[in-house]
């Protein structure tokens, strides 16, 4: 177990190096919302259940002991955060674990500019300081 | 007395467009000469203060950039629990107060090359920032759904091992 936990690790590690460029805001709403809907105990039994097999929303109304509309409620909040999805068949609604991508393209590139809006933000505010020492600079000169 | 010029475009507005498959674009106008927004862009010290958005909980902690044609950089940042990450590159143009081109080398392959253009006008300095990379695919794989999903994806991967060990 341990060796798993350390590949995940590493995996991990790459991708957030991926993403620190560019995803670093999406990256921390998505962690939040993560670890909220993993402070359940259900919900991470349910995890560990997907990672071994799909499963309906039924089956592990079954496997926990609970009603069904208690295990809608914890499957609505793990796939809210992206951590599993569902397709429904008929009647049947399957849990599997995985991750949602980000809804639209659109949706993406507003998280994106907010980043760099923030970021230059930040540039303003050094550039004023620079802009005041470069005129004093110059007065001096003269 | 002379008609005013057009009226200034908003020029703390941050834009973003995708200018082809392989290409994004960001441009941003600052109130400042383009020997000063571009001291900012190579000057360690001032890049440590502005790179990380303060509401990320990340440091920059180390940046070296050694600012010339075929000279290197080295970003270190540091989140969290986490070990230190490394950014690096090499400059492959470098024209002062005009452009800056440098290579993204730390993931392994799908490095994209980033262009910064700084163009002063009435003392106002427009800065586009654009990155280029090798293929769509890699522009996708870095920039939209799937490195999200990616990193959502491990994250599962190790929350669910943590979880099977506690049991």
């Amino acid at each position: 177990m341990y060796a798993v936990q350390n590949h995940g690790q590493r995996n991990l590690r790459t991708n957030v190096s991926v993403c620190i460029r560019n995803h670093m805001v999406q990256y921390y709403n998505r962690l939040d919302a993560s670890f909220g809907a993993l402070a359940d105990a259900t919900r991470r039994g349910v995890l560990v259940q997907l990672a071994q097999a799909d499963a309906s929303i039924s089956d592990l109304a079954n496997t926990f002991r609970m009603t069904l509309t208690g295990m809608k409620k914890h499957v609505s909040i793990l796939e809210d955060v992206g951590l599993i999805t569902t397709t429904k068949v008929g009647r049947v609604r399957t849990c599997r674990l995985g991750a949602r991508a980000f809804d639209d393209e659109a949706k993406w590139l507003e998280s994106y500019r907010q980043l760099w809006a923030a970021r230059f933000d930040a540039l303003d505010s050094v550039l004023e300081e620079l802009k005041a020492k470069d005129q004093n600079s110059e007065r001096q000169k003269r | 007395m002379s008609a005013k010029k057009d009226s200034e475009p908003n020029s703390k507005v941050t834009k973003v467009e995708r200018t082809g498959d392989r290409e994004r674009v960001v441009t941003r106008t600052f109130d400042a000469p383009a020997h000063i927004v571009f001291a900012a862009w190579t000057t360690p010290e001032l890049m440590k203060r502005w790179w990380v958005p303060k509401s990320i909980p990340m440091a920059m902690v180390a940046c070296e950039m050694d600012v010339r044609t075929g000279g290197s950089y080295r970003l270190t940042f540091e989140m969290e629990s986490m070990p230190p990450m490394d950014f690096f590159g090499r400059y492959i143009e470098v024209v002062p107060n005009q452009r800056l081109v440098w290579t993204n080398e730390e993931s392994d392959e799908n490095g994209s090359v980033t262009t910064v253009t700084f163009e002063e006008h009435n003392g106002k300095t427009t800065v586009a920032v654009h990155e280029r990379y090798p293929s769509a695919e890699a522009l996708e794989a870095d920039g939209a759904h799937e490195a999200a999903a990616e990193v959502h994806a491990q994250l599962d991967e190790l929350l669910v091992a943590l979880a099977a060990s506690a049991t």
